[in-house]
């Protein structure tokens, strides 16, 4: 496969040049004469010759197992077919191993023939499809130099070629978005079919643990999801406590006092936290800051649990200090030098013009980048999973052990289950609150932010 | 020093030799001040002021009084180091990186321009106004209290309506936006922008006003407002203004310096400076042969 690709690009680039040629002397070696610079020729030719048959040979590839899948359960004998839908799929795949020859044991007559008749139509398919990679450049190519000539807009063409290859390059994008909201939809609205959605989003227990066998004890399954809310929020609160004083406060010191050298030097390092894999700070919360906090709150007398929220909630904070911070320093260094110069001018001190001109200004796009790092914290998996726990407690204190949505869609998918037991289609409804409720965080953050840049323009 | 300068401002010359034969035939090396420098009992007076933005030397051994109650005009090319000057005065210079000012300047016995000196009373006491009016992004009410709330310079709020609306007043804006003291001051023109930065200057009541082309903007009715206001501050205060109009350095100004290319060419009494320029080169400026 990869040498016809590499082939078509051969020929895509021969073509370039041939057809750069074909506009030189098209225009009699007067440049001014065309409509469109020779290099765009030159590609209008290459595209043609090249794009048509890689489309063919993708298309081709991912259709031609199905096909000839069906072209040899079709020749299959009777009595197979007859056997019904399960007994195909097992002998296609016995067909398929014998084929690829890791097959164990003597198969029959019927399979070997049709492993034979297997490999009769993939050589087919192959010599089919090198002779059409071989020709439909050739023809196309053909075709798209004919056009050539000195009032032809090849320049327009390419570039709507090119415009068209963006968008497609957006849709995917945009498609695979859709594509998992919907999934995770309707998997959710089927979710909601054995839990209604109120007991769901008000209810306050949390014990998803339905009987896999009938005959399984003390497995109810309680459905109420306001404990992981309540834990997710907990936890971010904490975080965002951590983050949001020393996010900024570096941030203001780095973008107002702090001298060049010093600035060249910690800004990277301070960057270097949003670095870290979160499994790392995962482990760190879990090994090192939570029995920490432990002795240190029974030093004091207090009763803390060895996977406090406050663990998970710090370490998380930690985390987010360069989001907060680089994004604060982006738009406290958006703020002209001339607000600066004019606060400064009328004999304000450094810190009262931090105060007043720069703080407020900057002020929008502040609170656009803790929203971003709220959602952030939110969604933020392995640190939770690491560190809080799993008991479902509904509590604000930070020294008892909490759990979060997060940690439940994992705990919910790890492990042998049954796809469309409630317990496992609630990791879908979870999903979506979470998904709805970062999207909504985020569009209100862009749109703040957005807002802001507007500001000085 | 000299060496350095010469070889610094080599490539400067030629880069300038298709503007004007006036530039290409400048000397490059420091020119000799045409006229007297020095007052009588000077506000602030300048000795041997060097500016240099990294390697570049923006000002040249400048020597320059400022009287009491005058008002000095800064005339010249663009480029030649007018706003440099005018900054270094209230130490704005210090803000901009790699930004050097060597020399004295002298401020009720003081050098102001050593570093032990806290820039933020001198800085309150010299008001400026920006070439490019910077209104902070609140409201109109807020820009022009801005310094009389930093400063505490009024007990109350009655007060401080009193100074915003003197201050609107001063600077001609008041009768555009006494309805719309709320709004944000960069939704303003920039005209009106303009008088807003003048506003928000004059409500600490400086001793000395520092304006960078403060009508740049205006039309000639607001144009005359401000500088009748000049004219009533000189009362009092002490006034370095940078322009670019001829006619307006004439109506304004006590004394007049011209600069060139870093140099202070000229200075005298604005009347003697306009009828009878001592430097060629200063002729040629005001007589609007170059420039
Ligand atoms: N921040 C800076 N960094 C580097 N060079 C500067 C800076 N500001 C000014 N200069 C240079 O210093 C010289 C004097 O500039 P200055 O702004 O004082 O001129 P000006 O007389 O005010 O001109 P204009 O009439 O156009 O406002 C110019 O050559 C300029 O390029
Ligand atoms: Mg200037």
């Amino acid at each position: 496969m990869l040498s016809l690709v590499l082939v078509l690009l051969l020929f895509s680039s021969i073509a370039y040049y041939v057809g750069r040629r074909r506009a030189f002397s098209a225009a009699g070696g007067q440049i001014r004469q065309l409509h469109s610079l020779p290099g765009y020729n030159g590609l209008y030719v290459a595209l043609w010759c090249g794009l048509p048959a890689l489309l063919v040979l993708l298309a081709w590839l991912s259709l031609e197992g199905a096909i000839i899948d069906n072209l040899v359960v079709a020749a299959l004998p009777r009595d197979i077919i007859e056997q019904g839908a399960e007994r195909v799929t097992l002998v296609l795949n016995e067909i398929q191993n014998v084929v690829s020859g890791t097959i164990y044991g003597e198969p029959d007559a019927t399979v070997l023939a049709a492993a034979e008749h297997y490999r009769q139509l993939k050589s087919i398919s192959h010599g089919a499809l090198i002779g059409l990679t071989l020709v439909l450049p050739l023809a196309a190519g053909a075709y798209a130099l004919r056009k050539i000539n000195p009032r032809f807009e090849a320049r327009n063409a390419v570039e709507g070629v090119i415009t068209g290859l963006l968008l497609t390059s957006s849709t995917i994008a945009v498609l695979t978005t859709v594509g998992i909201v919907l999934s995770v939809l309707f998997e959710s609205l089927r979710f909601f079919q054995s839990v209604p959605i109120t007991e769901f989003l008000f209810g306050l227990e949390w014990s998803p643990q339905t009987a896999i066998r009938e005959d399984q004890v003390g497995s109810s399954g309680a459905f109420g999801a306001v404990p992981l809310f309540a834990g997710t929020m907990l936890i971010a609160l904490i975080a965002m406590l951590v983050a949001v004083p020393i996010g900024l406060m570096s941030a203001i010191y780095l973008s107002e006092y702090a001298n060049v050298r010093f600035r060249a030097v910690a800004k990277p390092l301070l960057e270097i936290l949003a670095g870290v894999p979160t499994v790392v700070y995962g482990f760190f919360a879990a090994l090192t800051v939570a029995p920490f906090i432990r002795d240190a709150g029974g030093l004091l007398g207090l009763d803390v649990a060895s996977e406090s929220a406050l663990a998970a909630g710090l370490v998380m904070g930690i985390m987010i200090i360069p989001f907060v911070s680089s994004l604060s320093d982006d738009v406290i260094n958006a703020v002209p030098q001339a607000m600066r110069d004019g606060s400064y001018g009328i004999g304000a001190t450094r810190s009262e013009t931090i105060k007043r001109v720069i703080i407020p200004a900057a002020l929008p796009g502040i609170v656009g980048g803790i929203l971003l790092a709220v959602s952030r914290a939110i969604g933020e998996t392995m640190i939770v999973v690491m560190a809080a726990g799993l008991a479902a407690n509904l509590t604000a204190n930070p020294l008892e052990a909490v759990t979060t949505v997060t940690v439940q869609i994992v705990t919910l998918l790890v492990g042998d289950q049954e796809f469309d037991s409630p317990k496992t289609l609630a990791a879908f409804a979870l999903g979506l609150v979470l998904f709805v409720v970062t999207l909504f965080l985020n569009v209100i953050a862009l749109y703040i932010v957005r807002k802001y840049r507007e500001q000085y323009e | 020093m000299y060496e350095s300068e010469a070889k610094l401002a080599e490539p400067n010359a030629t880069m300038r030799s298709g503007v004007g034969n006036v530039r290409a035939t400048v000397p490059r090396e420091h020119r000799q001040t045409v006229g007297n420098t020095r007052v009588d009992n000077p506000r602030i007076r300048c000795n041997k002021l060097n500016v240099y933005y990294g390697d570049t030397h923006a000002i040249h051994d400048i020597n320059l009084d400022v009287g009491n109650n005058e008002i000095l005009a800064l005339i010249g090319p663009s480029g030649c180091g007018k706003t440099t000057f005018l900054r270094c005065m209230n130490r704005m210079n210090d803000t901009i990186p790699g930004c050097r000012v060597e020399g004295e300047i002298i401020v009720d016995k003081q050098n102001v321009n050593s570093p032990e000196v806290d820039v933020v009373p001198l800085r309150a006491r010299m008001g400026m106004v920006f070439q490019k009016p910077n209104p902070f992004p609140k409201s109109i009410y807020e820009n022009v209290a801005f310094g009389p709330r930093i400063h505490g310079l009024t007990a109350n709020k009655a007060e401080l309506d009193e100074v915003v609306e003197t201050s609107l007043v001063k600077a001609g804006l008041w009768d555009e936006v006494k309805e719309r003291l709320d709004q944000p001051g960069t939704g303003l023109s920039g005209g009106q922008q303009q008088r807003l930065c003048i506003a928000r200057a004059i409500a600490v009541q400086p001793e000395v006003i520092l304006m960078d082309e403060p009508c740049s903007a205006l039309d000639p009715i607001a144009t005359a407002v401000i500088e009748n206001l000049m004219v009533e501050l000189r009362q009092n205060f002490t006034i370095c203004i940078v322009t670019h109009s001829m006619q307006q350095a004439a109506r304004v100004s006590n004394r007049t310096a011209f600069f060139h290319l870093g140099d202070l060419i000229e200075v005298g009494e604005t009347n003697e400076l306009f009828i009878r320029p001592g430097h060629q080169l200063t002729e040629d400026y005001i007589t609007g042969r170059f420039g």
